[in-house]
């Protein structure tokens, strides 16, 4: 259990998405002049992560590992080369399956989401997330953990850095800087703050 | 259409990471060190060259209700190719690249330029727009790993040019710049130099800051 708690904390506050791997920088960079549509793209990341990781995670030790289809009669097939165009495919295929799930059952949350779900597909926090999982060979309840924590850091820093791109809008910044600017040197600042979470073990 | 534009308007007046807000996950993660960051230049102007020439083969059949997931298709596909290809011939180097090269299929770079340009332009002009991004991807990546890795360890491409003070020498690194944060600070500051040199890229104001005082008085 414990194990389980210090990976959840690591992966919000160590080795968050955006922060500390600049993960859905675009993404990030893009959508936060505003808390609330931050909000909803937060939420949005957090429950595709909460599913892909595992998914993605059952599909690498079942079909894709060096050996995973012994269960099927073939024990010497590596088809770990085909990774990275099945996780994107799983990817893709989970936000349309969630799209028109949230359209026909949980309507209200689906039009808060609006044009973020879709956009969600080519966000790298979330195919980082799959790559990372397999990178460090988690099982499949860390993997579990590992997602919602992962985009649990991610909502967090995307939300954080669009309270203070709604305040900073008042500030009067060098033109050269303006916008773009001054908005990577500010995620630069949270970066190096997040970076103060170092070191903590559970 | 002018071919040479369509391959060197990319790297100052319309770069893809300075203006057009694409492809800056990576621009940041592998730019500690200048070989791993060759490397990635080169994978990333590769992918986006050949997706855009084969997307743009594929402009007028391909229905546009699914172009998504074919143009998906096409740029895993060469991101595949190219994984395996470092994986067989500079396997130290992907292993530091770690999982950067296969995000290069959600570096929006390339499906932002597929999107924008392969879908509306002939196989020859989008394969020069490709090379033409890739290398503007590439000027400011190289730059950035050029600051980082001198300063930073006070060497380039692993030579090391200014000898160390833990070394006996006399330059004493300042580690910050090997750490991630500083990659936002550089990019800020070239993007605020970028600006500065080319004065049509500044971003208008949302507010206009009204002055705080109220204008004096004319003397009599």
């Amino acid at each position: 259990m414990e194990a389980y708690l210090s990976l959840f904390v690591r992966s919000i506050f160590i080795d968050n998405m955006a922060l500390a791997f600049f993960l859905g920088m675009c993404t990030l960079l893009a959508v936060s002049k505003k808390i609330g549509a931050a909000f909803g793209l937060g939420i949005a990341v957090i429950v595709v992560q909460t599913i892909t990781v595992p998914v993605n995670n059952l599909l690498y030790t079942y079909v894709l590992a060096d050996g995973a289809l012994a269960w099927a009669g073939l024990p010497n097939t590596d088809l770990s080369f085909l990774g990275l165009i099945s996780y994107i495919g799983v990817i893709a295929a989970l936000v349309q399956i969630l799209e028109m799930v949230l359209d026909k059952y949980v309507p209200a949350l689906y039009n808060a989401l609006g044009v973020f779900l879709p956009l969600i597909t080519v966000n790298c926090a979330i195919l980082g997330g799959s790559l990372f999982m397999v990178e460090r060979d988690y099982n499949f309840g860390e993997s579990v953990v590992f997602g919602v924590g992962s985009g649990v850091g991610w909502a967090l820093a995307i939300t954080a850095l669009a309270g203070i791109r709604e305040k900073m809008k008042y500030s009067d910044v060098p033109e050269g800087l303006r916008g773009l600017g001054i908005t990577f040197i500010t995620v630069g600042l949270m970066s190096l703050g997040f970076m103060s979470f170092g070191g903590i073990d559970l | 259409m002018k071919l040479k534009e369509l391959l060197f308007a990319p790297i100052f007046s319309n770069n893809p990471i300075a203006l057009q807000i694409l492809g800056i996950c990576s621009a940041l993660a592998v730019t500690s060190k200048l070989s791993v960051t060759v490397v990635m230049c080169i994978a990333l102007t590769t992918v986006t060259a050949f997706s855009n020439l084969f997307v743009s083969l594929i402009r007028n059949h391909a229905p546009s209700s699914i172009r998504i997931i074919v143009q998906m298709t096409i740029i895993a596909s060469l991101v595949i190719v190219v994984d395996q290809f470092l994986k067989a011939y500079a396997f130290e180097i992907s292993k530091q690249l770690s999982v950067f090269v296969g995000l290069i299929i959600t570096n929006c770079i390339v499906m932002g330029r597929a999107e924008a340009f392969a879908m509306k332009n002939p196989p020859i002009a989008s394969f020069l727009d490709g090379v033409g991004n890739g290398l503007g991807y590439s000027a400011m990546l190289l730059a950035l790993a050029f600051v980082r890795e001198l300063l930073g360890s006070g060497s380039l491409f692993g030579t090391q040019l200014l000898p160390l003070a833990t070394e006996g020498g006399w330059y004493t690194p300042n580690g910050l710049l090997l750490l991630p944060p500083s990659a936002f600070f550089l990019i800020g500051l070239f993007i605020w130099g970028l600006r500065s040199w080319k004065k049509d890229q500044v971003e208008r104001a949302d507010f206009k800051i009204a002055p705080n005082t109220k204008p004096q008085a004319k003397e009599a």
